[in-house]
Protein backbone atom coordinates (compact mmCIF):
# COMPACT_ATOMS: atom_id res chain seq x y z
CA UNK A 1 0.00 0.00 0.00
CA UNK A 2 1.10 3.59 -0.68
CA UNK A 3 -0.05 6.55 0.40
CA UNK A 4 -1.35 9.65 -2.44
CA UNK A 5 -2.84 13.00 -2.29
CA UNK A 6 -5.67 14.04 -3.84
CA UNK A 7 -5.56 17.71 -4.94
CA UNK A 8 -9.54 19.02 -5.69
CA UNK A 9 -9.53 21.89 -8.10
CA UNK A 10 -12.44 23.85 -9.88
CA UNK A 11 -15.11 24.02 -8.07
CA UNK A 12 -18.18 25.18 -9.16
CA UNK A 13 -18.96 28.48 -7.17
CA UNK A 14 -22.31 29.67 -7.97
CA UNK A 15 -24.92 27.09 -6.72
CA UNK A 16 -28.67 27.08 -5.41
CA UNK A 17 -28.99 25.47 -2.24
CA UNK A 18 -30.48 22.47 -3.55
CA UNK A 19 -27.73 21.84 -6.02
CA UNK A 20 -25.07 22.34 -2.91
CA UNK A 21 -27.63 20.04 -0.66
CA UNK A 22 -27.09 16.81 -3.20
CA UNK A 23 -23.25 17.88 -4.01
CA UNK A 24 -22.55 17.41 -0.50
CA UNK A 25 -24.61 14.10 -0.44
CA UNK A 26 -22.38 12.75 -3.59
CA UNK A 27 -19.55 13.67 -1.15
CA UNK A 28 -20.93 11.68 1.82
CA UNK A 29 -21.64 8.97 -0.47
CA UNK A 30 -18.18 8.78 -2.46
CA UNK A 31 -16.61 9.27 1.62
CA UNK A 32 -18.32 6.06 2.46
CA UNK A 33 -17.77 4.01 -0.01
CA UNK A 34 -13.79 4.98 -0.09
CA UNK A 35 -13.64 4.93 3.84
CA UNK A 36 -15.51 1.09 3.22
CA UNK A 37 -12.99 0.32 1.46
CA UNK A 38 -10.21 1.55 3.70
CA UNK A 39 -8.73 4.07 0.97
CA UNK A 40 -8.83 6.85 3.29
CA UNK A 41 -5.46 7.71 4.68
CA UNK A 42 -6.60 11.50 6.35
CA UNK A 43 -9.51 12.85 4.76
CA UNK A 44 -8.10 16.15 4.58
CA UNK A 45 -10.81 19.06 4.21
CA UNK A 46 -11.90 21.15 1.87
CA UNK A 47 -10.46 24.82 1.37
CA UNK A 48 -11.81 28.24 1.49
CA UNK A 49 -11.15 30.50 -2.09
CA UNK A 50 -9.24 32.92 -0.52
CA UNK A 51 -5.75 33.08 1.50
CA UNK A 52 -2.12 34.80 0.77
CA UNK A 53 0.52 33.80 -0.37
CA UNK A 54 3.95 34.31 1.04
CA UNK A 55 6.90 34.35 -1.25
CA UNK A 56 10.61 34.55 -1.02
CA UNK A 57 13.74 35.44 1.37
CA UNK A 58 11.79 38.60 1.88
CA UNK A 59 8.70 36.69 2.84
CA UNK A 60 6.56 39.42 0.65
CA UNK A 61 2.81 38.64 1.99
CA UNK A 62 0.26 38.86 -1.19
CA UNK A 63 -3.47 38.19 -1.64
CA UNK A 64 -4.03 34.68 -2.85
CA UNK A 65 -4.19 32.00 -4.75
CA UNK A 66 -3.75 34.41 -7.60
CA UNK A 67 -4.70 31.62 -9.90
CA UNK A 68 -7.83 31.54 -12.32
CA UNK A 69 -10.92 29.64 -10.58
CA UNK A 70 -10.29 26.14 -12.41
CA UNK A 71 -6.84 26.11 -10.99
CA UNK A 72 -7.82 27.12 -7.02
CA UNK A 73 -6.96 23.57 -5.09
CA UNK A 74 -10.12 23.67 -3.35
CA UNK A 75 -9.35 20.87 -0.91
CA UNK A 76 -7.10 17.18 -0.22
CA UNK A 77 -7.06 14.45 0.75
CA UNK A 78 -4.72 11.52 1.91
CA UNK A 79 -5.31 8.20 0.47
CA UNK A 80 -3.78 4.70 0.48
CA UNK A 81 -4.01 2.73 -2.91
CA UNK A 82 -1.77 -0.11 -4.25
CA UNK A 83 0.15 1.80 -7.32
CA UNK A 84 -0.91 5.03 -9.11
CA UNK A 85 -3.11 3.44 -11.31
CA UNK A 86 -5.21 2.06 -8.78
CA UNK A 87 -5.01 5.54 -7.09
CA UNK A 88 -6.33 6.88 -10.45
CA UNK A 89 -8.95 4.63 -10.67
CA UNK A 90 -10.29 5.55 -7.12
CA UNK A 91 -10.45 9.28 -8.07
CA UNK A 92 -12.58 8.62 -10.75
CA UNK A 93 -15.35 8.76 -8.31
CA UNK A 94 -15.23 12.01 -7.04
CA UNK A 95 -18.45 14.11 -7.59
CA UNK A 96 -15.58 17.17 -8.42
CA UNK A 97 -15.50 15.66 -11.44
CA UNK A 98 -19.25 15.87 -12.47
CA UNK A 99 -19.21 19.71 -11.75
CA UNK A 100 -16.37 20.45 -14.02
CA UNK A 101 -13.70 20.26 -11.68
CA UNK A 102 -10.48 18.00 -11.70
CA UNK A 103 -8.41 15.68 -9.10
CA UNK A 104 -5.18 15.71 -9.30
CA UNK A 105 -3.08 12.54 -8.13
CA UNK A 106 0.15 12.47 -6.44
CA UNK A 107 2.10 10.42 -4.56
CA UNK A 108 3.89 11.02 -1.97
CA UNK A 109 7.58 10.85 -1.32
CA UNK A 110 8.85 9.18 1.19
CA UNK A 111 12.09 10.69 2.39
CA UNK A 112 14.59 7.89 4.00
CA UNK A 113 16.45 10.05 6.70
CA UNK B 1 -31.98 13.33 20.35
CA UNK B 2 -30.42 11.75 22.86
CA UNK B 3 -30.74 8.57 20.66
CA UNK B 4 -29.09 10.17 17.53
CA UNK B 5 -27.06 12.23 18.79
CA UNK B 6 -25.27 9.04 20.50
CA UNK B 7 -25.61 7.44 16.63
CA UNK B 8 -23.27 10.79 16.06
CA UNK B 9 -20.93 10.85 18.84
CA UNK B 10 -20.34 6.97 19.72
CA UNK B 11 -22.01 5.40 22.70
CA UNK B 12 -18.74 6.19 25.03
CA UNK B 13 -19.77 9.84 24.57
CA UNK B 14 -23.48 9.48 25.64
CA UNK B 15 -22.65 12.30 28.57
CA UNK B 16 -21.58 14.53 25.48
CA UNK B 17 -24.92 13.43 23.67
CA UNK B 18 -26.93 14.83 26.72
CA UNK B 19 -24.98 17.70 27.06
CA UNK B 20 -25.53 18.62 23.36
CA UNK B 21 -29.27 18.42 24.32
CA UNK B 22 -29.21 20.23 27.36
CA UNK B 23 -27.28 22.89 25.48
CA UNK B 24 -29.84 23.13 22.31
CA UNK B 25 -33.02 23.40 25.09
CA UNK B 26 -30.50 26.20 26.94
CA UNK B 27 -30.51 28.44 23.73
CA UNK B 28 -33.99 27.60 22.37
CA UNK B 29 -35.02 28.97 26.10
CA UNK B 30 -33.08 32.02 25.69
CA UNK B 31 -33.89 32.76 22.45
CA UNK B 32 -37.96 32.05 22.91
CA UNK B 33 -37.77 34.36 26.05
CA UNK B 34 -36.55 37.02 23.62
CA UNK B 35 -38.88 36.31 20.49
CA UNK B 36 -41.64 33.68 21.41
CA UNK B 37 -41.98 30.35 20.92
CA UNK B 38 -42.08 29.41 17.23
CA UNK B 39 -44.62 27.92 15.38
CA UNK B 40 -43.04 25.01 15.27
CA UNK B 41 -41.04 24.09 18.54
CA UNK B 42 -39.49 20.92 18.19
CA UNK B 43 -38.30 21.69 14.49
CA UNK B 44 -36.48 24.73 15.51
CA UNK B 45 -35.06 22.32 18.59
CA UNK B 46 -34.12 19.54 16.10
CA UNK B 47 -32.18 22.17 13.84
CA UNK B 48 -30.73 23.95 17.25
CA UNK B 49 -29.39 20.18 18.28
CA UNK B 50 -28.14 19.95 14.84
CA UNK B 51 -26.12 22.96 15.14
CA UNK B 52 -25.19 22.19 18.55
CA UNK B 53 -23.87 18.87 17.36
CA UNK B 54 -21.73 20.28 14.44
CA UNK B 55 -20.48 22.60 17.25
CA UNK B 56 -19.41 19.80 19.36
CA UNK B 57 -17.73 17.77 16.93
CA UNK B 58 -16.04 20.77 15.41
CA UNK B 59 -14.58 21.50 19.11
CA UNK B 60 -14.09 18.28 19.96
CA UNK B 61 -12.73 16.54 17.32
CA UNK B 62 -9.05 16.58 18.06
CA UNK B 63 -10.06 15.74 21.82
CA UNK B 64 -11.87 12.75 21.04
CA UNK B 65 -12.88 9.97 18.85
CA UNK B 66 -16.16 9.68 17.70
CA UNK B 67 -18.99 6.72 16.60
CA UNK B 68 -16.12 4.16 15.21
CA UNK B 69 -17.89 3.40 12.03
CA UNK B 70 -18.63 7.03 11.07
CA UNK B 71 -14.95 8.01 12.50
CA UNK B 72 -13.56 9.21 9.49
CA UNK B 73 -16.26 11.10 8.40
CA UNK B 74 -17.14 13.32 11.28
CA UNK B 75 -13.36 14.39 10.96
CA UNK B 76 -13.53 16.33 8.03
CA UNK B 77 -15.78 19.27 6.61
CA UNK B 78 -16.09 17.78 3.61
CA UNK B 79 -18.94 15.20 4.63
CA UNK B 80 -19.34 16.25 8.60
CA UNK B 81 -22.51 18.85 8.30
CA UNK B 82 -24.15 17.20 5.12
CA UNK B 83 -23.83 13.95 7.49
CA UNK B 84 -24.96 15.74 11.17
CA UNK B 85 -28.04 16.67 8.50
CA UNK B 86 -28.74 12.85 7.36
CA UNK B 87 -28.55 11.51 10.45
CA UNK B 88 -31.19 13.96 11.90
CA UNK B 89 -33.55 12.47 9.19
CA UNK B 90 -36.95 11.68 10.33
CA UNK B 91 -36.20 7.82 9.28
CA UNK B 92 -32.79 8.08 10.24
CA UNK B 93 -34.00 9.17 14.32
CA UNK B 94 -36.66 6.48 14.41
CA UNK B 95 -33.83 3.82 13.45
CA UNK B 96 -31.66 5.44 15.94
CA UNK B 97 -34.08 5.21 19.23
CA UNK B 98 -34.93 1.49 17.31
CA UNK B 99 -30.45 0.83 18.08
CA UNK B 100 -30.68 2.30 21.09
CA UNK B 101 -33.51 0.29 22.43
CA UNK B 102 -31.62 -2.74 21.47
CA UNK B 103 -28.18 -1.15 23.43
CA UNK B 104 -30.05 -0.32 26.58
CA UNK B 105 -31.10 -4.26 26.85
CA UNK B 106 -27.44 -5.13 26.94
CA UNK B 107 -27.32 -8.64 28.20
CA UNK B 108 -24.86 -7.08 30.86
CA UNK B 109 -27.24 -4.78 32.28
CA UNK B 110 -30.03 -5.96 34.90
CA UNK B 111 -33.42 -6.15 33.67
CA UNK B 112 -34.36 -3.28 36.11
CA UNK B 113 -31.10 -1.13 34.53
CA UNK B 114 -32.51 -1.92 31.23
CA UNK B 115 -35.93 -0.64 31.71
CA UNK B 116 -34.60 2.37 33.77
CA UNK B 117 -32.22 3.21 31.21
CA UNK B 118 -34.72 2.72 28.08
CA UNK B 119 -37.58 5.39 30.44
CA UNK B 120 -34.65 7.45 30.69
CA UNK B 121 -32.79 7.98 27.41
CA UNK B 122 -35.76 6.98 25.17
CA UNK B 123 -38.76 7.98 26.95
CA UNK B 124 -37.00 11.56 28.42
CA UNK B 125 -38.10 10.74 31.77
CA UNK B 126 -36.40 12.45 34.82
CA UNK B 127 -34.98 10.43 37.77
CA UNK B 128 -37.45 11.88 40.03
CA UNK B 129 -40.24 10.32 37.76
CA UNK B 130 -38.24 6.60 36.93
CA UNK B 131 -37.85 6.82 41.01
CA UNK B 132 -41.48 7.42 41.43
CA UNK B 133 -42.63 4.79 38.92
CA UNK B 134 -40.27 2.48 40.64
CA UNK B 135 -40.81 3.77 44.15
CA UNK B 136 -37.82 3.93 44.69
CA UNK B 137 -35.21 6.76 45.91
CA UNK B 138 -33.77 9.52 43.61
CA UNK B 139 -30.33 8.22 44.63
CA UNK B 140 -31.53 4.89 44.09
CA UNK B 141 -32.25 5.32 40.49
CA UNK B 142 -29.44 8.23 39.72
CA UNK B 143 -26.99 5.23 40.79
CA UNK B 144 -28.84 2.55 39.00
CA UNK B 145 -29.05 4.69 35.77
CA UNK B 146 -25.34 6.01 35.92
CA UNK B 147 -23.93 2.34 36.37
CA UNK B 148 -25.69 1.36 33.22
CA UNK B 149 -24.38 4.40 31.51
CA UNK B 150 -21.11 3.30 32.14
CA UNK B 151 -21.60 -0.34 31.20
CA UNK B 152 -22.66 1.10 28.03
CA UNK B 153 -20.42 3.32 27.21
CA UNK B 154 -17.96 0.48 28.00
CA UNK B 155 -19.62 -1.10 24.99
CA UNK B 156 -17.67 1.12 22.41
CA UNK B 157 -20.21 0.87 19.55
CA UNK B 158 -24.27 1.30 19.46
CA UNK B 159 -25.91 -1.82 18.85
CA UNK B 160 -26.40 -2.59 15.04
CA UNK B 161 -30.14 -3.34 14.12
CA UNK B 162 -29.09 -4.60 10.47
CA UNK B 163 -27.16 -7.72 11.73
CA UNK B 164 -30.09 -10.16 11.54
CA UNK B 165 -28.64 -12.57 13.85
CA UNK B 166 -27.91 -10.15 16.37
CA UNK B 167 -31.01 -8.55 16.47
CA UNK B 168 -33.03 -11.76 16.63
CA UNK B 169 -30.83 -12.91 19.27
CA UNK B 170 -31.12 -9.83 21.15
CA UNK B 171 -35.28 -9.24 20.62
CA UNK B 172 -36.68 -11.32 23.63
CA UNK B 173 -34.78 -9.11 26.11
CA UNK B 174 -36.13 -6.36 24.35
CA UNK B 175 -39.63 -7.47 24.64
CA UNK B 176 -38.74 -8.88 28.56
CA UNK B 177 -37.78 -5.01 29.10
CA UNK B 178 -40.78 -3.76 27.28
CA UNK B 179 -42.82 -5.79 28.95
CA UNK B 180 -41.91 -5.18 32.42
CA UNK B 181 -42.03 -1.37 31.60
CA UNK B 182 -46.09 -1.77 30.39
CA UNK B 183 -46.44 -4.00 34.03
CA UNK B 184 -44.60 -1.54 35.69
CA UNK B 185 -47.74 0.98 34.39
CA UNK B 186 -50.52 -1.41 34.62
CA UNK B 187 -49.87 -3.20 37.89
CA UNK B 188 -47.50 -1.28 39.29
CA UNK B 189 -46.60 0.04 42.74
CA UNK B 190 -46.50 3.69 41.97
CA UNK B 191 -48.34 6.31 44.14
CA UNK B 192 -49.01 8.08 41.40
CA UNK B 193 -51.55 7.06 38.98
CA UNK B 194 -50.65 9.41 36.52
CA UNK B 195 -46.76 8.39 35.86
CA UNK B 196 -48.56 4.84 35.21
CA UNK B 197 -50.25 5.68 32.27
CA UNK B 198 -47.65 7.10 30.66
CA UNK B 199 -45.43 4.00 31.55
CA UNK B 200 -48.26 1.80 29.40
CA UNK B 201 -48.25 4.62 26.94
CA UNK B 202 -44.33 4.57 26.13
CA UNK B 203 -44.11 0.78 26.37
CA UNK B 204 -47.07 0.79 23.36
CA UNK B 205 -45.14 3.34 21.25
CA UNK B 206 -41.58 1.26 21.70
CA UNK B 207 -43.14 -1.90 20.55
CA UNK B 208 -45.09 -0.21 17.60
CA UNK B 209 -41.40 0.64 16.46
CA UNK B 210 -40.53 -2.61 17.00
CA UNK B 211 -43.25 -3.57 14.90
CA UNK B 212 -42.16 -1.30 12.12
CA UNK B 213 -38.72 -2.71 11.71
CA UNK B 214 -38.92 -5.34 9.09
CA UNK B 215 -36.99 -8.02 11.16
CA UNK B 216 -38.96 -6.68 14.34
CA UNK B 217 -42.53 -8.04 12.99
CA UNK B 218 -41.98 -11.74 15.05
CA UNK B 219 -45.55 -13.28 16.12
CA UNK B 220 -44.02 -12.79 19.72
CA UNK B 221 -43.95 -9.03 19.25
CA UNK B 222 -47.82 -9.12 17.22
CA UNK B 223 -48.30 -10.90 20.59
CA UNK B 224 -47.10 -8.54 22.94
CA UNK B 225 -48.34 -5.58 21.30
CA UNK B 226 -51.94 -7.37 21.41
CA UNK B 227 -50.92 -8.24 24.98
CA UNK B 228 -50.41 -4.45 26.05
CA UNK B 229 -53.40 -3.26 23.53
CA UNK B 230 -56.05 -5.74 25.27
CA UNK B 231 -54.78 -4.72 29.01
CA UNK B 232 -54.64 -0.99 27.92
CA UNK B 233 -58.24 -1.29 27.54
CA UNK B 234 -59.21 -1.87 30.46
CA UNK B 235 -57.16 0.91 32.13
CA UNK B 236 -59.88 3.76 32.08
CA UNK B 237 -61.96 1.48 34.22
CA UNK B 238 -59.60 0.52 36.44
CA UNK B 239 -60.33 3.66 38.55
CA UNK B 240 -63.27 4.57 39.46
CA UNK B 241 -65.33 8.10 39.26
CA UNK B 242 -64.59 8.50 42.80
CA UNK B 243 -60.66 7.72 42.04
CA UNK B 244 -61.06 4.08 44.04
CA UNK B 245 -58.83 1.31 42.17
CA UNK B 246 -61.64 -1.23 40.34
CA UNK B 247 -61.36 -4.81 40.66
CA UNK B 248 -62.00 -6.65 36.76
CA UNK B 249 -64.77 -8.05 38.21
CA UNK B 250 -66.56 -4.31 39.48
CA UNK B 251 -65.19 -2.91 36.34
CA UNK B 252 -67.81 -0.45 34.16
CA UNK B 253 -67.25 -2.07 30.59
CA UNK B 254 -68.93 0.40 28.81
CA UNK B 255 -65.41 2.54 29.72
CA UNK B 256 -63.72 -0.64 28.25
CA UNK B 257 -61.73 1.17 24.97
CA UNK B 258 -63.23 -0.42 22.06
CA UNK B 259 -60.55 1.07 20.03
CA UNK B 260 -58.04 -0.44 21.90
CA UNK B 261 -59.59 -3.96 21.98
CA UNK B 262 -60.26 -4.10 17.78
CA UNK B 263 -56.62 -2.70 17.57
CA UNK B 264 -55.03 -5.66 19.64
CA UNK B 265 -57.72 -8.19 18.52
CA UNK B 266 -56.26 -7.29 15.23
CA UNK B 267 -52.60 -7.87 16.37
CA UNK B 268 -53.78 -11.42 17.97
CA UNK B 269 -54.72 -11.99 14.70
CA UNK B 270 -51.32 -11.38 13.32
CA UNK B 271 -49.29 -12.96 16.02
CA UNK B 272 -50.86 -16.31 15.29
CA UNK B 273 -48.27 -17.40 12.39
CA UNK B 274 -45.36 -19.56 12.90
CA UNK B 275 -44.81 -22.23 15.66
CA UNK B 276 -43.70 -20.23 18.29
CA UNK B 277 -46.07 -19.99 21.13
CA UNK B 278 -44.75 -17.71 24.03
CA UNK B 279 -46.28 -16.07 27.13
CA UNK B 280 -47.04 -13.30 25.53
CA UNK B 281 -49.45 -14.95 23.10
CA UNK B 282 -51.12 -16.35 26.33
CA UNK B 283 -51.59 -13.82 28.06
CA UNK B 284 -53.22 -11.90 25.08
CA UNK B 285 -55.69 -14.30 24.26
CA UNK B 286 -56.68 -14.30 28.43
CA UNK B 287 -56.74 -10.56 28.34
CA UNK B 288 -58.87 -11.24 24.81
CA UNK B 289 -61.29 -13.16 26.42
CA UNK B 290 -61.98 -10.51 29.11
CA UNK B 291 -62.17 -7.77 26.54
CA UNK B 292 -64.98 -9.56 24.83
CA UNK B 293 -67.20 -10.52 27.69
CA UNK B 294 -69.92 -8.18 28.14
CA UNK B 295 -69.82 -9.32 31.63
CA UNK B 296 -68.10 -10.64 34.04
CA UNK B 297 -70.73 -13.86 34.39
CA UNK B 298 -69.93 -14.01 30.97
CA UNK B 299 -66.53 -14.89 30.96
CA UNK B 300 -65.68 -18.00 29.30
CA UNK B 301 -63.70 -19.37 32.67
CA UNK B 302 -63.08 -22.62 31.59
CA UNK B 303 -60.78 -21.49 28.40
CA UNK B 304 -59.23 -19.01 30.70
CA UNK B 305 -58.01 -22.29 32.87
CA UNK B 306 -56.73 -23.97 30.36
CA UNK B 307 -54.65 -21.04 28.57
CA UNK B 308 -53.15 -20.62 32.68
CA UNK B 309 -52.65 -24.26 32.65
CA UNK B 310 -50.24 -23.50 29.12
CA UNK B 311 -49.05 -20.61 30.67
CA UNK B 312 -47.87 -22.86 33.70
CA UNK B 313 -46.55 -24.93 31.32
CA UNK B 314 -44.06 -22.26 29.88
CA UNK B 315 -43.53 -19.57 31.68
CA UNK B 316 -44.51 -20.88 35.52
CA UNK B 317 -44.23 -18.23 38.00
CA UNK B 318 -46.64 -18.19 41.64
CA UNK B 319 -48.13 -14.86 40.47
CA UNK B 320 -49.29 -17.33 37.46
CA UNK B 321 -50.31 -20.16 39.43
CA UNK B 322 -52.51 -17.46 41.91
CA UNK B 323 -54.69 -16.37 38.67
CA UNK B 324 -54.94 -19.61 37.60
CA UNK B 325 -56.89 -20.63 41.00
CA UNK B 326 -58.88 -17.40 40.59
CA UNK B 327 -60.24 -18.07 37.48
CA UNK B 328 -60.85 -21.69 39.00
CA UNK B 329 -62.85 -20.12 41.56
CA UNK B 330 -64.93 -18.20 39.13
CA UNK B 331 -65.38 -21.76 37.01
CA UNK B 332 -66.06 -23.85 40.05
CA UNK B 333 -66.32 -21.67 43.09
CA UNK B 334 -64.67 -20.42 46.17
CA UNK B 335 -63.97 -23.58 47.86
CA UNK B 336 -62.34 -25.01 44.50
CA UNK B 337 -60.22 -21.94 44.28
CA UNK B 338 -59.00 -22.13 47.77
CA UNK B 339 -57.72 -25.47 47.15
CA UNK B 340 -55.99 -24.33 43.95
CA UNK B 341 -54.23 -21.74 46.03
CA UNK B 342 -53.14 -23.85 48.70
CA UNK B 343 -51.35 -26.42 46.06
CA UNK B 344 -49.31 -23.46 44.78
CA UNK B 345 -45.72 -24.58 44.89
CA UNK B 346 -43.47 -21.89 46.44
CA UNK B 347 -46.59 -20.28 47.98
CA UNK B 348 -44.13 -18.09 50.39
CA UNK B 349 -43.02 -15.74 47.27
CA UNK B 350 -46.41 -14.53 47.66
CA UNK B 351 -46.40 -13.87 50.63
CA UNK B 352 -45.33 -10.11 50.17
CA UNK B 353 -47.54 -9.65 47.37
CA UNK B 354 -51.12 -8.03 49.13
CA UNK B 355 -53.01 -9.16 46.31
CA UNK B 356 -52.58 -12.91 47.48
CA UNK B 357 -53.74 -12.08 50.85
CA UNK B 358 -56.71 -9.80 48.91
CA UNK B 359 -57.78 -13.00 46.92
CA UNK B 360 -57.76 -15.59 49.69
CA UNK B 361 -59.89 -12.88 51.39
CA UNK B 362 -62.32 -12.55 48.57
CA UNK B 363 -62.78 -16.60 48.16
CA UNK B 364 -63.27 -16.60 52.03
CA UNK B 365 -65.80 -13.83 51.68
CA UNK B 366 -67.59 -15.63 49.03
CA UNK B 367 -68.13 -18.78 51.02
CA UNK B 368 -69.63 -16.74 54.00
CA UNK B 369 -66.48 -16.99 56.65
CA UNK B 370 -66.30 -13.04 57.04
CA UNK B 371 -63.96 -13.30 60.15
CA UNK B 372 -61.45 -15.42 58.39
CA UNK B 373 -61.71 -13.06 54.98
CA UNK B 374 -61.53 -9.90 57.18
CA UNK B 375 -58.03 -11.16 58.77
CA UNK B 376 -57.21 -11.58 54.98
CA UNK B 377 -57.99 -8.48 53.86
CA UNK B 378 -56.13 -6.78 56.86
CA UNK B 379 -53.01 -8.33 56.14
CA UNK B 380 -53.10 -7.31 52.74
CA UNK B 381 -54.10 -3.73 53.74
CA UNK B 382 -50.86 -4.19 55.26
CA UNK B 383 -48.87 -4.66 52.51
CA UNK B 384 -50.47 -2.18 50.49
CA UNK B 385 -48.42 -0.19 48.48
CA UNK B 386 -50.30 2.87 47.84
CA UNK B 387 -53.28 5.65 48.65
CA UNK B 388 -55.62 3.67 45.94
CA UNK B 389 -54.56 -0.25 47.14
CA UNK B 390 -55.00 0.91 50.65
CA UNK B 391 -58.57 2.25 49.81
CA UNK B 392 -59.67 -0.81 47.86
CA UNK B 393 -58.39 -2.83 51.08
CA UNK B 394 -60.19 -0.84 53.46
CA UNK B 395 -63.18 -0.83 52.08
CA UNK B 396 -63.12 -4.65 51.68
CA UNK B 397 -62.20 -5.24 55.56
CA UNK B 398 -65.17 -2.98 55.90
CA UNK B 399 -67.55 -4.76 53.69
CA UNK B 400 -66.35 -8.04 55.76
CA UNK B 401 -68.08 -6.18 58.97
CA UNK B 402 -71.10 -4.63 57.79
Amino acid sequence: MSEFTFLFRGRKTSWSPEELQKHYETWVAWFKELNAKGHIKDPGHPLENVGKVVQGKQKVVNDGPYAEAKDIVGGYMLIEADDLVHAVEISKGCPILEVGGSVEVRPVQKLNM
Amino acid sequence: MVAALTRVFGVHNLALAEDVVQEAFCRALEVWRVRGAPQNPSAWLMATAKNCALDALRRERTARTFAPELGRLLQTEWTVAPLVEELFGTNAIKDDQLRMMFSCCHPRLSEEAQVALILHILCGFSVDEIASAFVSSHAAIEKRIARAKKALEKSKRLFDVAIAAEFTARLPAVHRALYLLFNEGYHGASPEAAVRVELCREAMRLTAMLLEHPLGTTSATYALAALMCLNASRLPARVDAAGNLSSLFDQDRSQWDQELVSEGLKLLELSATGSELTGYHIEAAIASIHACALRTEGTDWETIVSLYDTLMAIRPSPIVALNRAIAVAQNEGPERGLEEIRSITERDRLAAYPFYSAALGELEFRRGRRETAREHFRAALALARNPMERRFLDQRVSACEG
